[in-house]
């Protein structure tokens, strides 16, 4: 039944791709269509209150302005919220303000999209926080992801020096993606038993006589736009593998399919603006054949479990159940943590520290290369970053005009590029090092020897890739851990996303070259493989020393 | 630009607004209308009609006469949630899992140690697991009927009766829920 079930969770998200791309590209195409009568008329009333009068493309830089402003701003606000949380309205469980350095990691988390949380929903935030700050981020941040990833795709798919309005394609996101989607989600979920409410943390007398209390809260509406918008973080601690978050396997499934369904449906959405559909989906196969070979190693991994625990003489016939849930057992579990990470959505159902070496080298992987899938917006324009590499390197070994979508890939793009693939690294290996060589760093590290390396390793992975899910034992909030992590999850999310915004400017300014019989095709088989070859080469030789020294090495120990 | 920074601050006001008070409110609002028992925790009653936890949170029992749950570090605290996280190779985890092991021998004597399911001696991602596997809860059963002189062949039919299957026959894991069985239990040996 296992691979039964992973199958159909599959089947269902391919046959999403088709009409939800199609979707995407309609509200983000400016082409007059039936959306517009519907959400027409709240948009502009949106552009009324926000006071957006001058409603013509950008230019990158301009684009880029608007969106570092719009972030900007509601860091700034999100800060002052968490830091007088305790005089603000709906905190029935009398949580105080935040800590500096703690507010500051948390607001740059959710800002990112990385919803690393270094706090414990439960008892660090008032229900006004939660959602003020938390669900409102989760909504916004994915919004700019979103509107990134568009504003890449016309620029590499039209001509001019514009690409389009930053603040109308945030405006859309979430008026014809983001809000009718998490409502309809949240619905569901609470249909399916997940709560929503505003009374405080419950008290009951359990079976035993005992006290039991129980943190509740309005847990539906932030759970639906937590995977929707690819963001992760938790209303409790124990995120999706609380029975309050996730009480089923038919949750599981819809939290999957949420936070899965939109970064798969991009290259479809990319394929209809480059008006050549097989574009699209050799993107879209590349990202799912990389899929594959993760999810089949974490599935295999954890289904035979931990050696140590497999000499103990029980029966161990069901495999690594440490850190799972029973309702979601191997399966569920499995495939939860693969498309978490290769969503970089960073919700968890099992703890990624308690899996076995090679099932949490899959997640590892996954955000190292951050492209398979990827986060809201953010991982297409990574694919195709990677493709513009693959065009390049091919191109010149085979003696080719390196040309992609009709343009020419000249040195500019190639430095932004360049830029962009080594800031991943940089700021990944570079911390882990750093935190290796000081007390501060090393403290924190809860399980001792080679999983130490990858509880740190993870950490900062997860910071840049924005993911956000961690190896959770390791102590983290700590002023350097909340400054360190902060650091790495804004040049994570931003120097990449500049870097790919004035790519896709000088793409549009770019004269379109006829194909010719010396055209390097890239929508077809062939150019799978080169992706796919550009992706590991790259992408995966960088890692692999850190790799070998975190979970591979212990692999070998447990024998 | 400037003119960017005023309208970016607006829009973060809007946004505030919308998705951060209205839309959970709304969304709050119509749970509580249409699905109040979902809404509100899932909670359940026992037999006379008092409330005595959530179908949904785990509960830790003393009595070695009711189904026990899984381990959990937290010992079933639902004002907060986790677990330890140990690593594979954390030697903590071994032991705490042969001292867990150690136990259910003492207890369960008459049931080989090679039957015991994993689940049952590890802890759960959040702490707070409601469920048991069924084959988690058959082993319980000889321990159980002695205690309690309840007949196996009842106790495997409440196991039965209380046993879920896969959602839609199809996601998930077939499982137990531990609070709901123990109710029941419970008034059996109260007759």
């Amino acid at each position: 039944m296992g691979i039964v079930q992973i199958a159909v969770v599959l089947a269902v998200l391919v046959l999403l791709v088709k009409p939800l791309g199609t979707y995407v590209y309609h509200v983000f195409s400016n082409e007059p269509n039936k959306t517009d009568r519907i959400f027409g008329s709240v948009e502009r009333f949106i552009y009324g209150l926000i006071g957006l009068r001058n409603r013509e493309g950008m230019t990158w830089k301009k684009y880029v302005g608007a969106l570092l402003l719009t972030n900007a701003a509601l860091t700034l606000i999100c800060y002052l919220i968490l830091r007088i949380q305790q005089i603000l309205p709906f905190n029935p469980n009398d949580v105080g303000a935040m800590e500096q350095t703690l507010s500051f990691n948390t607001v740059i988390s959710f800002i990112t999209n990385t919803n690393l949380q270094h706090y414990s929903g439960e008892s660090g935030l008032s229900y006004f926080s939660q959602m003020a700050v938390i669900m409102m981020m989760m909504f916004t941040s994915a919004a700019t992801g979103f509107s990134a990833a568009i504003a890449f795709i016309r620029g590499m798919t039209s001509r001019g020096n514009t690409i389009g309005n930053f603040f109308m394609d945030f405006v859309k996101a979430h008026t014809r993606i983001f809000l009718p989607a998490a409502i309809i989600v949240t619905l569901v979920l609470v249909a399916l038993h997940v709560p929503q409410t505003l009374q405080s943390t419950l008290t009951v007398t359990t079976l035993e006589g005992a006290v039991q209390n129980i943190a509740i809260g309005p847990v539906a509406s932030l759970e639906s736009i937590k995977h929707l918008g690819t963001n992760g973080g938790g209303f409790f601690g124990a995120n999706s593998s609380h029975p309050f978050e996730n009480p089923n396997g038919l949750t599981n499934v819809i939290e999957i399919l949420s936070m899965w369904a939109l970064p798969a449906a991009l290259p479809y959405t990319f394929g209809l603006f480059a008006r050549n559909r097989k574009q699209g989906w050799v993107i879209f196969s590349a990202m799912m054949a990389l899929f594959f070979v993760f999810l089949a190693t974490v599935y295999s991994a954890e289904l035979h479990g931990n050696p140590a625990m497999n000499a103990l003489g029980i029966d161990t016939s069901q495999g690594s159940m440490e850190g799972k849930e029973v309702r979601f057992g191997i399966p569920q579990s499995a495939l939860f943590t693969a498309v978490t990470t290769a969503a970089t959505t960073g919700t968890v159902n099992n703890m990624h520290d308690t899996l076995t070496p090679l099932g949490g080298l899959v997640p590892l992987a996954e955000m190292m290369l951050n492209c398979v899938f990827g986060g809201k917006g953010v991982g297409l324009i990574n694919m195709l970053m990677y493709a513009i590499l693959g065009v390049f390197i091919a191109g010149l070994m085979v003696g080719r005009t390196p040309e992609f979508l009709g343009r020419k890939i000249e040195p500019l793009e190639m430095k932004l590029i360049a830029i962009a693939i080594l800031m991943h690294p940089l700021i990944i290996l570079g911390p882990t090092a750093i935190a290796f060589l000081t007390e501060l760093g090393k403290g924190a590290i809860s399980n001792a020897g080679f999983h130490g390396i990858t509880q740190v390793l993870y950490e900062y992975t997860s910071s840049a890739a924005n993911n956000g899910s961690g190896f959770e034992g390791l102590a983290d909030n700590t002023s350097f851990w909340n400054i360190t992590t902060g650091i790495v999850m804004l040049l994570g999310r931003y120097v990449s996303m500049i870097a790919m915004l004035a790519v896709a400017g000088s793409f549009a300014r770019k004269q379109w070259v006829p194909e010719t019989i010396g055209t390097l095709r890239t929508d077809n088989r062939w150019f799978v493989g080169i992706l796919i070859g550009t992706v590991l080469i790259i992408g995966a030789l960088t890692f692999l020393p850190a790799i070998a020294l975190g979970p591979i090495a212990e692999h070998l120990t447990l024998g | 630009m400037k003119n960017y920074g005023i309208v970016a601050i607006r829009a973060s006001i809007v946004f505030i607004v919308i998705c951060g008070i209205l839309y959970p409110l709304a969304c709050t609002g119509l749970a509580q209308l249409f699905m109040p028992s979902q809404a509100n925790g899932s909670l359940v009653s026992n037999t006379d009609g008092e409330v005595v936890g959530s179908a949904l949170i785990g509960q830790h029992y003393d009595n070695p006469a009711y189904f026990q749950s899984r381990v959990s570090s937290i010992d079933y605290n639902g004002a907060g949630s986790g677990s330890n996280n140990y690593g594979p190779s954390n030697p903590v985890l071994l032991q705490r899992t042969k001292d867990s092991i150690e136990a259910w021998t003492t207890a369960n004597p008459d049931v080989p140690v090679s039957e015991l399911p994993i689940a049952l001696v590890t802890n759960s991602g959040s702490g707070l697991d409601p469920h048991i596997t069924p084959a988690s809860a058959e082993v319980q059963i000889p321990r159980i009927s002695k205690l309690t002189g309840i007949s196996q062949e009842r106790l495997h039919e409440l196991v039965k009766k209380h046993t879920a299957g896969r959602d839609l026959g199809l996601f998930g894991e077939p499982r137990v829920n531990v609070l709901e069985l123990n109710i029941e239990l419970q008034t059996m040996i109260a007759k």
